[in-house]
């Protein structure tokens, strides 16, 4: 029987000919990835190993990453403590692929990841936040865990009893339209399916589309997979992953890539003809109510933010700033622009898209999960409402219950933050 | 016997369990102090250990969506309440089997606060509408985690089993 992307991933990643949907296996893991929440690991892996005998050094440091984005810089005293207690221990075990709160190397892990070249075709990927799926991007398995489940792979080396999950097999036919991107189909994609219809499978990207897409689009896709309940995103390698792979991420080594089999096994199979796609929001509070912006355009915006790990790479930023070039955000929005890492902020600045984003009067914040969850900067006022290229819209996202968020794509929000409404970018600003 | 205290719909995520803004308090020792923070009443009764041990909260589908932050269930573990839902997000449920806190999976479960509840294994049973609604049990491999008494003691185990 024809296997999967997955599947072959987890048949090798496990030692076996061929695994098939619902078995349980034990996969080795190629990297383990942290953020901040690594803190909660270390004291996690503490408890693990206290009182066994054993050392307290994880099983192979070279497959650890960690990277601080949630909380940067530091927006506490109480975040900055968990900063050099990780830091301490980033030391003390030679971890090396560690990025900390820097305006070069530093960023938000889901850009940082790829873009350094640490993730490859066929690798098992574990990350203990749930948009690790966004590396299936390069055709690797990648999923989102806990805390306490990364100690285990830190102490093992492997991820414990993981059920092969099924997958869901997306076919996109034909040429976005103009002001249309992979922001929207996803955001298409999870409108059809909910927010929990591929609950515990995966999401496999196919198409003319998908091919000629760029690696970037390809990472938003696979990033909001989750939020449809999906373990993971995939888009079996390709191309563009090789050229990705050579050109933006330093990679040298031998890539393998990995296909589906001919006759591989889907539990369903889920058509989109790109063309027919139009401008999409999500709509407060749940990501999969989604509509065409036309049916909320208009709503008056107090706060737009183009950014993230969903939408914050450099294509994104080129899309904004084309639209806000020499034009004004509207007097009473707030219009605030987060670059996914260092080196995108550093290749906007250089492409001029930075000045277009100050010139218009957005406010350009350091790489970082910024204003997304909530957590330290660009939080909402009472009854406020937020149009945000992030992918979570759920009440209380960035910082208040008492606020509302709706998701969408940078031309949508570079559009709207001028016309300081929700705007369909087909129709407004140019 | 176990009491509704808390009804809710479908797709609770995290980000109502435990709101991003305390993500910086990690440790469950710390966490249950802010669990459904900003429903601030049922948030004030449980800081102030007016709901008992074992109080059930009642949902919908894909209850746990989102975040992966444990914190949403080392919070929920805190006070030690039960979820009896008729579905959990992926990470939310394997969080829950790896820390110890009991969900109860009934598709189609209904109830209201203030209902009483036999929760046995194969079954819910709403004493105070007589109706039931059947458990989806958790697959073995989980199950095994649950029985070793969460992830940290079953990974201690399998470390003790390689060293000998």
């Amino acid at each position: 029987m024809g296997m999967t992307v997955v599947e072959k991933i987890l048949a090798r990643a496990s030692g076996r000919e061929s695994v098939k949907a619902g078995d349980v296996l034990e996969p080795r893991v190629d990297l383990a990835m942290s953020h901040e929440n690594a803190a909660l690991v270390i004291s996690q892996f503490h408890e693990i190993l206290k009182g066994t005998g054993l050392p307290e050094r994880p099983w192979d440091p070279s497959r650890i990453a960690i990277i601080f984005d949630h909380r940067v810089p530091a927006e506490s005293s109480k975040t900055a403590t968990n900063h050099k207690k990780v830091r301490q221990f980033v030391a003390a075990n030679g971890i090396t692929r560690f990025h900390d709160v820097r305006g070069d190397t530093g960023g938000i892990c889901h850009q940082i990841l790829p873009e350094r070249g640490y993730v490859l075709p066929g690798q098992v990927i574990v990350g203990t936040d749930s948009h690790t799926t966004s590396h299936g991007a390069l055709g690797a398995f990648a999923f989102g865990i806990g805390a306490t489940e990364m100690a285990s792979v830190w102490a093992l080396g492997a991820a414990l009893n993981v059920e092969v999950p099924a997958t869901i097999r997306v076919e996109v036919k034909g040429r976005l339209p103009r002001h249309v991107g992979p922001k929207d189909l996803i955001l298409h994609l999870i409108g059809r399916l909910t927010a929990q219809g591929a609950n515990f499978r995966v999401i496999e990207f196919h198409g003319d589309t998908i091919r000629r897409m760029p690696t970037s689009g390809r990472l938003t896709l696979c990033n909001m997979a989750v939020e449809a309940g999906a373990t993971s995103g995939i888009v079996p390698a390709d191309d563009e992953t090789m050229r990705y792979l050579s050109d933006e991420a330093g990679v040298t080594g031998l890539v393998e890539p990995v296909a589906p089999d001919d006759d591989a096994v889907y539990v369903d199979t889920i058509r989109v003809t790109a063309s027919k796609l139009e401008p999409l929001v999500a709509c407060p509070h749940t990501v999969d109510n989604v509509k065409p912006v036309s049916a909320v355009a208009g709503t008056l915006v107090d706060q737009v933010v183009i950014g993230s790990c969903t939408n914050g790479r450099l294509d994104d930023l080129a899309t904004a700033a084309k639209i806000v070039k020499g034009k004004t955000v509207a007097p009473w929005t707030r219009m605030l622009v987060f670059p996914a890492s260092g080196r995108i902020y550093a290749e906007a600045l250089t492409k001029g898209y930075l000045a277009a984003f100050v010139n218009a009067g957005a406010v350009v914040m350091n790489a970082g999960c910024g204003p997304c969850l909530g957590v330290h900067e660009g939080a909402l006022g009472d009854g406020e409402v937020a149009l945000s290229t992030t992918n979570r819209n759920f009440q209380g996202r960035m910082g208040n219950p008492n606020s509302q968020v709706y998701l969408c794509s940078p031309a949508v929000a570079a559009a709207s933050a001028l016309a300081g409404a929700i705007t369909d970018p087909r129709k407004g600003a140019r | 016997m176990p009491r509704v205290v808390l009804k809710l719909g479908d797709d609770v995520s995290t980000d109502v369990i435990y709101p991003g803004r305390f993500m910086a308090t990690v440790l469950p020792a710390e966490t249950p102090q802010y669990a459904f923070s900003d429903m601030t009443e049922f948030n004030a009764d449980l800081r102030a250990k007016q709901v008992p041990h074992g109080a059930v909260i009642a949902a919908g589908r894909n209850f746990g969506c989102g975040s992966s932050r444990e914190q949403a269930t080392s919070a929920l573990k805190g006070h030690e309440l039960t979820i009896v839902a008729s579905g959990f997000a992926r990470i939310f449920l394997q969080n829950s089997v790896n820390l110890g806190l009991r969900l109860v999976c009934a598709p189609g479960f209904e109830a209201s606060v203030g209902d009483e509840l036999d929760l046995e294994p194969s079954r819910v049973l709403n004493r105070s509408t007589g109706r039931e609604f059947p458990v989806v049990p958790l697959p073995p491999a989980r199950q095994a985690i649950v029985d070793a008494g969460g992830l940290i003691p079953y990974t201690r185990r399998l470390l003790a089993e390689r060293k000998a």
